[in-house]
């Protein structure tokens, strides 16, 4: 499942999808992010799996432009760190 | 040289006249539907203020979301530039000016020339400037210009969910009809634009002295919301809301 | 003093099959869907639909599943303890004091579609009151992608809330009203409710009908809605659930502007989310049984 979490405002669009068939809930995503983007736990999307998910969190849903934006900088961007601390490289952000 | 500046705002249009460097005169008018009779008003009464015929104003210079369709001049210089000159004209020290109006929001870094070295936008969206203020003003039933002083008297930080606009309107009447103290809602209020506006101004980083200008500033709680947020001083200028359409004026005399 | 006529109030219902008979069923189990602005009770003997109801939601989200749930039985003799096992979902699912289990307006918006539209059903689109899901699913509705968007009030229900007041047209009557246009108007431009609205009342003081507004606004919202579904790339076949569903001036331009016709049903749209939600729990107790 190609869970996507965030938003379109007028100003844009700001999604991190994050593949749950490829997600093995490790949590390493919540070590690299600096600012508690991710949580893992139970997938409440899906009823039916028993291992945990990584998922963005609630605080956190809403307002992904501005939680995003330390590492996001206009120029000379670097690799984001969730998307390289994730070694089934089941994160990718929209923006 | 008599310059004009004209500042056509998404809500209100700001004019000033200057000469070597002072204000001869300065007017806003709500741009309310039609923006050029309002653009034309605001410059009429600005000159009938300072004793001036339109003649007698050598150049003007739009800014503002309006400047491209300004019936006056063809003059224009962006909302950043003008900023930066303003702010500098008024207080030297400045090195980053953070500007919100109704429907933007924007931060400048700027030299000690005037010359902007880095900007920032919060635009497109209501919630991210002054007009989310407007409407929680409504919902709480107190005319705008209360909303800053009641919002001074809470002691509290209460979250608001809503990152909307249209759906904090809804969870003010929530958050009233369970009882939450008003001058606490007024504050959360506040406290979420300003969390808007200060994520932009990290982006892009701040140097002091910081300036806030623009509508919003005229707001105490806004101003004290800012401060809290960014844990330093925010200078406030005199006649913030023309800060703008006074860099421009300062730019015609270029 | 003047009642102020509330344009954005829908018309609240509830229905029960009163040729059932819930003593005769093996299993009965319910969905209760909690949503910030409408609350879905849905009652199945068997996984058949036996009873529902639609109505505002409350301040108080345990209170609003209470009379959702209560209304649903209403006229049936039912009380709470004949309910074998419920499933809350939607924003106020933890809030459901007596469910079971709770599980996202995801999941059983795809499971309750699938029941509603049949098994060929792969994308559905659902513009609830303050939120706008994009879901793609498999013939069994189970969740292959999905993207939900809650932050923006642009495409969800309060937007359409707010023009039908501002132009002040029942709710009910805004998409045959924005259909009655001779010719499609240009969208407004601005994809932020305030901004539109903001707009709006300029064209109306320029002179624009309040069809040809409303069909602005209708066009504008079917256009940013399609944006989202692209993000999880439509399939057919395409349904709609959720009240805007009712909106024919935004489903046709939806249907225009994907090359796509929505699949229609016998079930009432805005009861998708409880419908699944039921339809977990008959399928929860049924593995619970045989524990």
């Amino acid at each position: 499942m190609i869970a996507n979490y965030g938003y379109k405002d007028g100003s844009g669009d700001y999604f991190i999808a994050i593949d749950t068939d490829k997600c093995d809930g490790c949590g390493d995503c919540t070590s690299a992010c600096p600012n508690g983007v991710f949580v893992v736990g139970e997938d409440a999307n899906d009823p039916l799996r028993d291992e945990p998910v990584a998922m963005v969190s609630e605080d956190q849903r809403k307002k992904l432009k501005y939680t995003c934006a330390p590492c996001k900088p206009d120029r000379n961007r670097p690799p984001l760190p969730c998307v390289q601390a994730c070694e089934p490289m089941a994160i990718s952000h929209s923006w | 040289m008599i310059t004009a500046g004209i500042d056509i705002g998404a809500k209100t249009i700001k004019v000033v006249l200057g000469q070597d460097g002072k204000v001869l005169a300065k007017r806003l008018v709500p741009a309310g539907l039609d923006t050029a009779a309002a653009t034309q008003r605001a410059l009429d009464e600005a000159l009938a203020d300072g004793g001036l015929s339109k003649e007698q104003v050598d150049r003007f210079r739009a800014t503002g979301t309006g400047r491209k369709d300004c019936a006056l001049t063809d003059q224009e210089i962006t909302e950043v530039g003008a900023a930066a000159k303003g702010i500098l004209h008024v207080f030297k020290s400045c090195r980053t000016v953070i500007d919100v109006g109704a429907e933007e929001g924007r931060t400048v870094r700027c030299d000690g020339n005037g010359k902007v070295i880095d900007f920032a936008y919060n635009e497109k969206c209501a919630a991210g400037a002054g007009t989310f203020a407007e409407g929680m003003a409504r919902a709480l039933q107190v005319p705008l210009e209360e909303l800053g002083p009641l919002s001074l008297k809470s002691e509290r930080t209460v979250q608001m969910n809503a990152q909307c606009a249209v759906f904090a309107e809804s969870e003010v009447v929530t958050l009233i009809h369970n009882k939450t103290p008003r001058e606490d809602i007024a504050r959360a209020v506040l406290d979420a634009v300003a969390s808007r506006i200060i994520s932009m101004v990290r982006k892009v980083g701040f140097e002091k002295d910081i300036a806030l200008i623009g509508g919003m500033a005229l707001n105490p709680g806004f101003v004290a919301a800012m401060k809290r947020g960014l844990e330093t001083d925010v200078y406030v200028p005199e006649d913030p809301e023309y800060i703008g359409a006074l860099g421009a004026a300062l730019a015609a005399a270029e | 003093m003047e009642e102020k006529k509330e344009f954005w109030r829908w018309k609240e219902y509830r229905w029960h099959d009163e040729g059932s008979d819930w003593k005769d069923a093996d299993i009965v189990s319910t969905g209760v869907d909690i949503g910030s602005v409408s609350s879905q009770a849905v009652i199945l003997l068997d996984g058949k639909l036996y009873a529902f109801s639609n109505q505002r939601t409350g301040f108080d989200s345990p209170e609003s599943a209470n009379q959702a749930i209560s209304w649903a039985m209403e006229g049936t003799g039912m009380t709470l303890k004949n309910i074998h096992y419920t499933v809350g979902t939607g924003y106020g699912r933890v809030n459901v004091p007596f469910a079971d289990r709770a599980l996202t307006e995801i999941a059983c918006h795809a499971r309750g579609g699938n029941l509603m539209y049949g098994p060929s059903v792969r994308t559905i689109l659902d513009m609830g009151g303050q939120d706008c899901k994009a879901i793609r699913c498999d013939e069994r509705g189970k969740v292959e992608a999905f993207l939900m968007n809650d932050k923006c009030a642009a495409g969800t229900g309060r937007g359409m809330e707010v023009f039908a007041d501002l132009l002040s047209v029942p709710i009910e009557e805004v998409g045959e009203l924005s259909l009655s246009v001779q010719e499609e108007p240009p969208p407004v431009s601005s994809t932020c409710v305030v901004f539109a609205k903001s707009e709006a009342s300029g064209l109306l003081r320029e002179g624009w009908p309040k069809n040809k507004v409303l069909a602005a606004y209708c066009a504008a919202m079917a256009h940013r809605v399609v944006t989202l579904l692209e993000r999880i790339e439509v399939q057919k076949d395409f349904a709609i659930t959720g009240g805007i569903a009712k909106n024919s001036g935004v489903v046709k331009r939806l249907e225009r502007e994907l090359g796509l016709e929505s699949l229609k049903s016998a079930y009432d749209s805005q009861i998708a989310g409880a419908l699944g939600a039921a339809l977990f729990a008959q399928a929860l107790e049924t593995k619970r049984r045989k524990q």
